[in-house]
């Protein structure tokens, strides 16, 4: 597939380029081949008006060009001294000169307010802490241009501003940064210069003076965009979901749930704030019955379920969009039929004795099919074909086909363009009126404030706050989500 | 009931003798070697289940090396070339066109084992013309305790006292090390920072089978000083169940070896003295070991305590997501 179709791109000394554009537009690609990762089939780079051909990291990271990307590229059990020692040449491949480096390290933390633990190992340090050392770790190398991938989705709003400042210092020290993201209010805040990119062409450059948010998102999609999806008032239900004190492990063996209560009502959206890696994950499985719980009760219609099997949740009216759509979700070597009947095939609707109800099924399979806009070839595809946002379609159409009275749907719209994403939070909203109470965690604290009828905030695998989303302030839930309240 | 308790009193102090932990070091030296080797290949990130098949290589190479040439020294030379030529096909199969490690290193195992039987019928029941003899040095030999145990080995003991020292220095103190423990760990993160994940992972792999196979030619040019069919009896599996019990840690493995040195004399001593352990029962053993050693790190969980390398078995790809 053509992820970047004759594109042109500029960056000059001492500013921030906003590239913007929807997941699978082709930013990272563009960026990956600036660093050497990919090799473009075509077309050059100039680097100082000279031809720069990119083989591989070490060819960029020589002429200065840094990346972070989106998903960090640290050795977990090194600290932040070793992970900056893997690539400094500089230093032989003997020596370890760990003094020097760490001072080094002290010293840009100092000047760029990258406040970082360089004794502590990666897998300790919060997702912003991570993403600090990655800076620094590229600043190390020398790096000039720095490429940062969507830097701000794991990061709390607090964190969005402190970062901001730090690009905007380093800006003045001559450095120049590509800001990748799909966020139209940072873009509009941070950068310079903004190019979008849509379906891997250019379609727009320019000055951020010269334009707004609103034919941002037209050049980012394709056409006008609503930016609120619609949500009417609902009456109070009764309680469906109730977590009573939950404790768990999660899978290094430490408490990621420490005491979480918190119940869901009927036609009502509880959206779980919070930085990821604070209990979210683990909270969603002991609820869906992935995970054990070490204390604590889930009652579901008012009966303990903690003890439940994974079936018999389901057969209590429990349905789960998980986090990992493609692993956990579906088979993606199955068929789209195959993964739409996984959770009902045992119904007496689909079978014939021992056997499968062929036509039943492929009744049921068509409908679900048109009635969810899966955009499939045929039934009989491979789940791995369809793209991200058809396959959350298909997830989404099995898990409300069952008619559930509890959803717990885990970053629903991750990673899905803007289109599929106006699409899964219709559904939500239209399940919301049907008296379903959901679960909604998500990273995307606009999500939750937008869909959400309360929210609470996870830190540290405790509730910290719970919140009306009509009262909510965006400060007021990001300080809870840093563990500030 | 006297005579029983001097009898049982001779039979202890035949056992535990300064010459049991003396010959405890000469067992447990194939061991060193091979495990050393294979902690780096590990270390970046591949298992090389070929131990067995490249020791038993180097033990036949080493032989005849040294039956051509006379010369011990390249008889080692050519059992090193030998098993780094075999793990080069494991690393082409498991790092280039990314196959599955466990499957082409058992591959090479049993490719090693029927090679060997075949070439090696001819030097069945020959001597090697040269090999490596416990030294003596005036003085220190003659100590007591000490004397027999530590100075007065072959050399190739000696070099695998020094090859743990060094090896855990590079692996720990060095950028090498980092380097290397970084691409078994999340080789993306070492891409990135302009480290070729895929040189370092061969140079690893290679260094493991140059190790393999000085290990084997230690068995039939220092150990034994012949030829025999088998003659590593499963010694290259110990070897990759020491990797995974001493944690990928040179300094562990070695005590390992050596408590596998002090178990395979003493086994020799029992049976001298009439005590038979079922023969069976031993052979048993290294397959019980490495079964255990890879269910280990099979199971998540259980690796990740332990500290297996994270991208342990997993091929590195560029631009796909781990």
């Amino acid at each position: 597939m053509v992820a970047n179709d004759h594109v042109d791109f500029d960056l000059r000394e001492g500013e921030i380029h906003g590239l913007l554009g929807e997941n699978g537009a082709g930013k990272t690609t563009l960026m990956k081949i600036l660093y050497g990762l990919y090799q473009p089939d075509e077309g050059y780079i100039l680097l100082r008006g000279k031809r720069f051909t990119s083989n591989s990291p070490k060819e960029a990271i020589r002429n200065g060009i840094g990346f972070v990307q989106q998903h960090f590229s640290l050795v977990p059990s090194f600290d932040a001294v070793e992970n900056v020692m893997i690539g400094l040449k500089s230093a032989g491949l003997f020596s370890q000169n760990v003094e020097e480096v760490r001072s080094k390290i002290a010293e840009l933390s100092e000047k760029y307010g990258l406040k970082v633990d360089s004794q502590t190992k990666i897998w300790q340090l919060s997702v912003g802490e991570q993403q600090r050392v990655e800076i620094i770790k590229a600043l190390c190398m020398g790096t000039r241009a720095l490429i940062l991938d969507e830097p701000t989705s794991v990061l709390t709003p607090q964190e969005t501003v402190k970062l901001f400042e730090t690009l905007r210092l380093m800006v003045k020290q001559g450095f120049s940064i590509v800001f990748i993201t799909h966020k139209l209010e940072e873009v509009m805040s941070v950068a310079d210069r903004i190019t979008v990119l849509r379906a891997g062409k250019v379609v727009f450059t320019c000055n951020k003076d010269e334009t707004n948010k609103a034919e941002l998102a037209r050049m980012m999609v394709g056409r006008e965009v609503i930016f609120r999806p619609e949500r009417e008032e609902l009456g109070k239900g009764k309680v469906i979901l109730e977590v009573k004190d939950l404790h768990a492990l999660n899978d290094k063996g430490l408490e990621a749930l420490r005491g979480v209560s918190l119940y869901v009502r009927q036609g009502e959206i509880l959206g779980i704030a919070g930085v990821a890696g604070n209990g979210q994950s683990e909270l969603a499985e002991v609820i869906t019955g992935l995970r054990k719980a070490s204390g604590g009760k889930v009652f579901l219609k008012g009966q303990d379920i903690t003890g439940c099997s994974p079936r018999e949740r389901i057969d209590l009216g429990l349905a789960h969009i998980p986090e990992d759509r493609v692993n956990i979700g579906l088979v993606t070597s199955m068929s789209v039929l195959e993964n739409l009947i996984l959770k009902n095939y045992r119904s007496s609707d689909f079978n014939r004795g021992l056997f499968i109800d062929r036509q039943a099924v492929e009744h049921f399979c068509d409908r679900l099919i048109s009635s969810f806009n899966i955009m499939t070839p045929a039934r009989d595809t491979p789940v791995k074909l369809l793209s991200g946002g058809n396959q959350q379609r298909l997830l989404l159409a099995r898990e409300i086909s069952a008619s559930p009275e509890v959803l717990v749907a885990v970053h629903p719209t991750s990673g899905l363009d803007v289109g599929a994403t106006e699409y899964i939070q219709r559904m939500l909203l239209e399940q919301r009126r049907r008296g379903v109470a959901i679960l909604l965690i998500s990273e995307d604290l606009d999500e939750i404030m937008a869909l959400s009828d309360r929210i609470a905030v996870m830190y540290q695998g405790k509730i910290v706050g719970t919140v009306e989303a009509k009262a909510a302030q965006r400060e007021e839930v990001g300080l809870m989500m840093a563990g500030g309240k | 009931m006297k005579e029983v308790d001097e009898a049982v009193q001779e039979i202890l102090t035949e056992i535990f003798s300064t010459a049991l932990v003396a010959s405890a070091l000469r067992l447990g030296t194939p061991l060193i070697l091979a495990t050393v080797g294979e902690i780096y290949a590990q270390r970046s990130g591949v298992l090389n289940l070929g131990v067995e098949g490249m020791m038993i290589v180097g033990a036949l190479v080493g032989f005849i090396g040294v039956n051509i040439t006379g010369n011990p020294w390249m008889g080692i030379l050519l059992a090193a070339l030998c098993g780094g030529a075999m793990s080069l096909i494991h690393a082409f199969l498991s790092i280039t066109t990314r196959s599955d490690q466990v499957i082409s290193g058992f591959a090479l195992s049993i490719f090693g084992i029927g090679v060997t039987s075949y070439i090696g019928k001819k030097w069945i029941g020959m001597a090697a013309e040269a090999g490596f003899y416990p030294i003596y040095i005036r003085g220190l030999s003659d100590l007591p305790i000490v004397g027999p145990i530590l100075f007065s080995q072959n050399v190739l003991v000696y070099l695998a006292f020094f090859i743990v020292a060094v090896s855990s220095w590079i692996l720990f103190k060095t950028r090498i090390g980092l380097i290397i423990r970084a691409v078994g760990e999340n080789p993306e993160a070492a891409d990135i920072l302009g480290v070729n994940v895929y040189l370092t992972r061969y140079l690893c792999v290679f260094f493991g089978g140059i190790m393999a196979g000085i290990a084997g030619a230690y068995l039939s040019l220092a150990y034994t000083r012949q030829w025999v069919e088998l003659m590593t009896a499963g010694r290259g599996w110990i070897a990759i169940a020491l990797v995974i019990f001493g944690m990928w840690n040179p300094v562990w493995s070695f005590a390992g070896s050596l408590f596998f040195g002090v178990i395979d004399s003493f086994q020799l001593r029992l049976q001298a003295v009439g005590i038979g352990i079922p023969y069976n029962l031993l052979m048993m053993m290294p397959y019980v070991l490495t079964i255990l050693a890879l269910s280990s790190i099979s199971t998540t969980a259980l690796a990740k305590k332990i500290g297996a390398p994270t991208a342990l078995l997993t091929p590195y790809v560029r631009g796909e997501k781990t």
